[in-house]
Parts: structure tokens; sequence; C-alpha cells
């Protein structure tokens, strides 16, 4: 597997007259597990569309190892190991939870240009894998537009460890989780490689000292400090944004 | 999991019905029947393909008739040069309806939804304009008239002749069934879900590395060129091409078709395109106003039958 | 055109309901026009009758038919709004029969006049100040007047509006009817100008479905631009090669496609 930097820089995302991010610099090498956190609206999740390709930024770059990134659609990015959750679970709901997560493993294995129901046994044997260990076999063949929330979030999850992503973008994974759910989701989080690359935007802050090793704060699209966790946890700006949350 | 078992329980029986059903048609049918049951029959090959669009990409097309009529036209303008092997016809009818349809699906499927719809049907009528004003080629409104019947050496040794009725409808029957078989062949593949998987939920199949872009446009391109089949055929069994295969309202009565019957079934289709056919030519026979009737009658299918007859059927 | 155009946009956009019917309402006012010139020869009456008819067919419609496929996606609107147009195109043809009619310029403006060298129909002109003059007002009424407000708040916000108190059901029989009361009225002010035949319907509706695209759903500006561009289009497209004008039409709004899939003036989709 190829490692994947992911850095932004001097990003400005305006939408009319707000402007969602201004002139932000973030550079994760490879390998790292950074979290960006902030107050709703900080955005958070405008970055991380900035990096997926969704959003062209109004100015600034960004790279995905040695690689600008930024005339590329998202689709491209994906092929050069970008993986990604989103906030509000997009799945595929007339599917089955099962041909959700044989959509993602053949996008990596051969994509679809098959013209014929062909036996892909390789396919087949990784999905069987993905849903036991993702904890959802016993759905495999419920239609995802019927899953509750919980079920939902977890697929939301398994879609994107399902294309096997050399850097990952996650947006709020564990938001409206139990308790048994959001343990679940930080062991498969925790048990990813070593060397993917990591940038998850939580709000629980306990997940994110869990899993974290860098810290990036955003507060109306800026970010106002960098760091590891403790030196995040002493910044006075930080403090006084959270209202001493941490 | 019920759906699933349900499903196969109730599809493979109502196919071997409907193929038996239509099988015997030229038996016992009045001449006049065959022809509408032909008529219908090629018309059921035009609403797979469109159901293709709708049901499995999620393209609600409404300018589908244009590929239709050009299929319709090349064939014709070949014919008229002597060309009378079968197969040739219907692989230039296909073709012509692929090579309209690329250009035209890559400027609207630039857009979607109602958007797209919107960009189809306007693109339809200007191809459905051309061929009114482009007389050189087309004759305008009059058409091109006098196609004759095509040959396949097989059939004429076995002294089997397309321009009796029964062959012919025999012949729409096997392009049905063909038609049939490639579209769900296509529905169950790899490239078929897909095509769901974008239909459903676009964002995420791009963030996954699929460029839905192109998957689309081969879509489109391959409802095209199976609309321009039934093009052919419609030539053929006719004798003539004229504008009117291309107007917007045969557009408007193939996604009747789709809808009424049941879309992304491939099925439901067939049946809608049954019921429309017959509805028209039907009504049209003995009562002078049957737009009327058949538009109230949409009108009446819309408001009262959501998920069409296929949804019918699984509801029972 | 513009006319059409913004009856068509203001309907699409504020309801989210693509209407196909909308080259019928046109039809009829032609026809309803026809109707009254044959029978009173007073084209003035028509011109007052024909729109408010219409919107009283449209508010009918929207009451009866329209409001219970809301919830149901556009394709089932669509079909709907298909099923009418046959509906009404065979209305027409069992009234007036398949034959072509066509009225006279109503008195006072038969003549041609010259302008800056160039001779028009003086009807021309006075289409053409019509048009201006509904699109000034429209203009001005939907930036300023309090039916504009309600109708922003439409477009722009189907929830908000609701929240604001504005009675969303009774804005969108209003906004129906008015549509096709525009429709109506253009109708009527294309019937001495244009031949009256029972597939005038598909051909405007097109034409409407082009400036719309080209000048951005919902957008009133944008049709304004949409139709001038059309028209100038036409225009020019007659003078170099008559068969084909429709062709450079298109041809303009594949252009606009490429370069801006949400049309000129539009939001982003
Ligand atoms: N498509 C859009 N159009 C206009 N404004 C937008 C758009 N997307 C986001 N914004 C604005 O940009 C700002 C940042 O939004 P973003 O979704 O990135 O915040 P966030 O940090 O993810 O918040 P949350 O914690 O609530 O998810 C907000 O003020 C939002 O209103
Ligand atoms: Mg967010």
């Amino acid at each position: 597997m190829t490692e994947v930097r992911v850095s932004v820089a001097g990003v400005t995302v305006r939408f009319g007259a707000v402007a969602a991010l201004s002139r932000v610099d973030i550079d994760v090498p490879a390998g790292e597990r950074r979290a960006v956190i902030g107050p709703n609206g900080a955005g958070k999740t405008t970055l991380l569309n900035v990096i997926a390709g969704e959003l062209r930024p109004t100015e600034g770059l960004v790279h995905l190892g040695e690689q600008d990134a930024t005339p590329l659609p998202a689709w491209r990015r994906a092929r050069l190991g970008l993986g990604r959750t989103f906030q509000r679970s997009t799945l595929f709901d007339q599917l089955s939870v099962a041909e959700n997560v044989t959509l993602a493993v053949r996008a990596r294995l051969h994509g679809g240009w098959r013209f014929w129901p062909a036996r892909e046994r390789a396919v087949n044997t990784e999905v069987e894998g993905r849903l036991e260990a993702g904890g959802i076999a016993h759905l495999a063949r419920r239609r995802a537009a019927g899953l509750g929330h919980g079920e939902r979030r977890i697929l939301e999850i398994e879609l994107a460890l399902a294309a096997v992503p050399s850097a990952l973008l996650i947006d709020e994974p564990m938001a409206g989780l139990s308790g048994a759910e959001r343990r679940l989701t930080l062991e498969r989080l925790q048990a990813l490689p070593e060397d993917v690359t990591v940038v998850i935007v939580e709000h629980d802050l306990d997940a994110v000292f869990a899993l974290a090793q860098r810290i990036s704060v955003l507060d109306h699209g800026v970010k106002i400090a960098d760091g590891t966790p403790a030196e995040v946890r002493a910044n006075p700006r930080v403090q006084e944004v959270y209202l001493g949350a941490i | 999991m019920i759906r699933g078992r349900f499903r196969a329980a109730w599809r493979p029986g109502l196919l071997a019905i409907l193929t038996l059903a239509l099988a015997s048609v030229p038996m016992w049918a009045p001449r006049f029947w065959i022809y509408i049951a032909t008529q219908a029959l090629i018309f059921a090959i035009f609403a797979m393909s469109l159901d293709f669009l709708l049901g499995y990409a999620g393209l609600p097309s409404f300018g589908h008739a244009a590929f239709y009529g050009v299929g319709a036209y090349a064939c014709a303008l070949l014919a008229l040069r002597q060309v009378d092997g079968l197969i040739p016809l219907l692989v230039v009818g296909a073709a012509a309806g692929a090579l309209i349809a690329a250009p035209i699906g890559a400027l609207s499927l630039r857009t979607t939804g109602i958007y797209f719809l919107m960009l189809t049907l306007a693109f339809g009528q200007m191809l459905w304009g051309l061929a009114v004003n482009w007389t050189s080629l087309t004759r305008g409104t009059d058409g091109l008239i006098g196609i004759p019947r095509p040959t396949l050496a097989g059939l004429d040794a076995l002294n089997i002749s397309l321009y009796e009725r029964g062959p012919f409808f025999f012949l729409c029957l096997v392009v049905a069934i063909l038609t049939f078989l490639l579209l769900e062949m296509l529905a169950r593949s790899p490239f078929g879900k897909t095509l769901e998987g974008i239909r459903d939920n676009e964002r995420r199949m791009r963030a996954l590395g699929y460029p839905s872009f192109r998957y689309r446009l081969a879509a489109f391109v391959i409802a095209g060129s199976i609309a321009g089949i039934a093009g052919s055929l419609a030539a053929m069994s006719n004798g003539y091409a004229t504008p009117d295969l291309l107007y917007w309202t045969v557009s408007g009565l193939a996604l009747v078709a789709v809808v009424v019957g049941g879309a992304r079934s491939l099925i439901g289709p067939v049946l809608g395109a049954f019921a429309v056919l017959f509805g028209q030519l039907g009504l049209s026979t003995y009562v002078p106003r049957w737009e009327l009737i058949l538009g109230t009658l949409f009108i009446a299918f819309v408001l009262f039958v959501p998920r069409g007859l296929v949804g019918l059927v699984r509801r029972a | 055109m513009f006319l059409l155009a913004a009856g068509l946009s203001i309907i699409f956009g504020l309801m989210n309901v693509l209407n196909l019917a909308h080259g019928s309402f046109y039809m009829v006012g032609a026809y309803i026009a026809y109707s009254v010139v044959v029978a009173t020869k007073s084209f003035w009456l028509a011109l007052v009758v024909a729109p408010v008819l219409l919107a009283v067919v449209g508010a009918a419609l929207e009451l009866v038919f329209f409001r219970r496929v809301y919830g149901r996606g556009h394709l089932a609107q669509v079909l709907l709004t298909f099923g009418f147009t046959l509906v009404f195109v065979d209305l027409i043809r069992s009234q007036f029969g398949p034959t072509t009619r066509s009225i006279p310029p109503p008195s006072g403006l038969e003549g041609a006049v010259q302008v800056l060298g160039a001779t028009f129909s003086a009807y021309s002109l006075f289409v053409l100040a019509v048009a201006t003059v509904v699109g000034a007002l429209l203009l001005v009424g939907w930036r300023s007047l309090r039916v504009g407000a309600v109708l922003r708040a439409g477009v722009e916000d189907k929830e908000m509006a609701g929240l604001l108190g504005i009675n969303l059901p009774r804005v969108f029989t209003l906004t129906f009817a008015f549509g096709a009361g525009l429709a109506g009225l253009a109708g009527v002010i294309a019937a001495p100008e244009f031949a009256i035949y029972p597939g005038m319907d598909a051909n405007v509706l097109i034409l409407a479905l082009v400036v719309v695209v080209l000048g951005g759903l919902g957008s009133i500006e944008g049709a304004l631009l949409g139709a001038a561009l059309v028209g100038l289009g036409y225009v020019i497209g007659t003078s170099l090669f008559p068969q084909f004008a429709i062709g450079l039409i298109f041809a303009l709004m594949a252009a606009v496609l490429v370069v801006r899939p949400s049309g000129l003036l539009g939001r982003r989709m």
C-alpha cells in the first residue's frame, strides 16, 4: 500500500458572502491520525469536502501524497487511495447491505465495466468477511433504506473501509450512536493499519483523544490551533472557544 | 429478504405466461390484431430500453423517441438503397441510435433529474424539427415511403417470408425476447449494479472512485441503440418512416408505458406498452376522441396506481 | 415568448413542478382569442377574457389534480401534465378541427411602420411593447412588492416560507393560476401574428423550455435574457439559413450547457 500525505495550503472557500474557510493550512503526514475539531459551523465538513474533491476551493491548493490534487475530480482522488465517510449517512438505499459493500469492494478490485453477471468469488468472499468484521453480517440482505440510525452509521464506515483507503476522511462517526455502537466504531477505527492516514472530525472528545496523535482546531473558518492533544488542551484560545469543556 | 424470495416467485411465472400468450397470437387473432400486437411488441422493445434508463440508471429521458425515429430513418434510407438483409438493417438502426445518443447524452448528462428531462425533451424536439425540415434527406412531413420488408437468408431457404404478418410478428417477438434477456443480463451485471449505485447516491459512488458520468453515458448510448433497433423494426413494419416517430408525444407515451407498467422491472414496460398501444390503436379504431380518453386514463393512473401494473401483481 | 417562459419558470421555480401543459394553456389562449374575435370582433375583449379564463382553469387544475402529486416526485407530475396536454389538444381538435386558423390584427394596428429605415408591422411593435411592459411589471413586482417577496420566499426555501406564516397551498394555487394566465395572455397576443393550430402547443413549449434552460430556472431576469437570446437567435438564424433556424438556437443552448450547466443566471444546482 502506498502512503499518502494529506495537505491543504492557503485554502479559502466562500459561499457568497460567507467564508466557510479562510486561508487554512493543514498538513497531515502519511500514517498520522489527525483530529479536526471546532464548534458547529466552523468549516470542518467543508474542509473534508475540499480534500475529497467535492468542493473546489476559492483559493488554495490540495495535495495528496506529492501530487497536486486541486484540479482532480472526486473519483480520481478516490483512485489515488482517498476514502471518506459522510456526516449524514449516504448509502445506496434501494440496494441490500451486501450489495452496498460489494459496490465499494468492486470499485477497488475491477470497477463496474463488466456487462454480464460475473461470478466474482474474490469480491464475494471479501464482502462476507467485511460484513462479519463490522458486526453487520445478520443485516446482509436487508435494504439499506430500512436500517436504523446506528446501523446506517456503521454501514457508512464499512463502505469507506471496504475501499481499503490509504488516507481516510471521517466526518462525525459517533454522532447519535449508543455506547456499545461507539465502542464498536472506535475499535474498527483503531484496527486500521498503522500506515493509513486518518483525518477525523468528531465532537466526542473522548473518542478524539483516544484516536488522535495531533489535533487541529477550526473556528469560524480559521485555524486557531494545531498540535499534540496536550498542547491543544493547554491553548488559551481553544479554551475560550470551548468554554473549558476540555 | 422477503422481497427477494417474492421476486423470484412471481417473475419467471409471469414471463412464461407472457411469452406463451404472445407466441400463440398469430394462431387465433384476426389479421388486424396481429398488426396491433406487432406494433405493441416494437413499442415494448422501445419501452424496455427506456426502463433501463429510468429504472436502473435513474435517468428520466423525455426525448427517447429521437433514437427510435433516427433508427427508423437510418433503416429506411438503407432499405431504399437496395439493402435488404435483416441483420444489416437492424445493425444500422442500432448504430444510428447510438451515434445520436452519444452527443445528446454528453450534453444532457451535465445535469440531472428534472433538468435532464427538460433537456432530452428539447433535444428530441430538435431532431423532430430536423426530420421535418431537412427535406432533401427525409422528404419532410411526407416521410420516406415504400420501404420493403427485409429478407433473411435462412428463412428464405425455408420458404418463410417476412412479408407475411405471422412471420414478421415472430421476428419482433424474437427481438423483444433477446432485448429482454440482454437488458436483464446488464441489469444484473456489475455494470447494472454500478448504475443503480449512481442512481441511489452519486456522491458516494464518486467518493468510491466511480466516474459516474461515463457510466451514465454508456447506459444512455446502450438505451439509444436499442431504441434504434426498435425504430428499424417500426420502419420495416409500417413500410415508412415519418417525423411523427420522433414527436415528443411518442417519448411521453413510452414513459407512460414504463411508469404504468412499473419501472425497474423490464416486464412492466412490456405490459405497459401493450396497454398503451391497445389503448391508442384499439381506441382510435372505435372511438374518435381517443387521445382524450387515453389522456384521462393516464391522469387517473398517475393519481391512483403509483406503482404501476407490476406493483399490483407484486401486492396481489 | 418571454411571457410564456416567465410563467413556466415561476411555476417551476416556486412549486418545483414542470408543467408540460403550459404550452396547452398558450394554445387554448390563442383559440379563445379566435372564438372571441369571431363572435364579437373585439380583440381587446379577448385580451381580457382569455387570461382570466385560463387563470381560473389553472387554479382549478391545481386544486383538483396537481395538489395530490406534490409529494410523489417529478416524474409523476410530469406525466400528469403530459396527460393534460393530450386531453387539451384533443379537445381543441374536436372543437375547431385540425385546420389552421388565424385572426387579423386589431384595428389601428394593421399597417406597417417605418422605424430607423426598417419596416415593421405595427402589430409586431405592439407585441414588443406589451412584452416589455409586462416584463417590466413582473420584474418590479418580483423585486419590490409583497407578492414578489412571498414568491421569492417560496422559491428560496419552502419551509422558511411556511414558518413565516405564509399560506403555501394558497400561494401555490395562485402561482399556478398566474402562470396559466400569463400563458393565456401570450396566446392571445401571438394569435394575430402566428398561425393557430392544434400542434402549436408543442412548438412553443419547447422554445419556452430552451428559454428557461438558457436563462436559469426560477429566475425572471434569466427568463428575460433567455427570451431575448432565443428571439435574436431565431431572427439571425432565419435570415442566414431559413430551414435550420431552430438549429442555431439549439447550438446556443448546447454551448451554454457546456459552459454553465445551471443556466446563465441560474443558481448553482
Ligand atoms: N453549500 C453551502 N452553501 C452555503 N453555505 C454553506 C454551504 N455549506 C456550508 N455552508 C456554510 O459554511 C459554514 C461551515 O459549514 P460546515 O458544514 O463546514 O461546518 P461544520 O464545521 O462541519 O459544522 P457541524 O459541526 O455542524 O457539522 C457554515 O456557516 C455553513 O452554513
Ligand atoms: Mg459538519
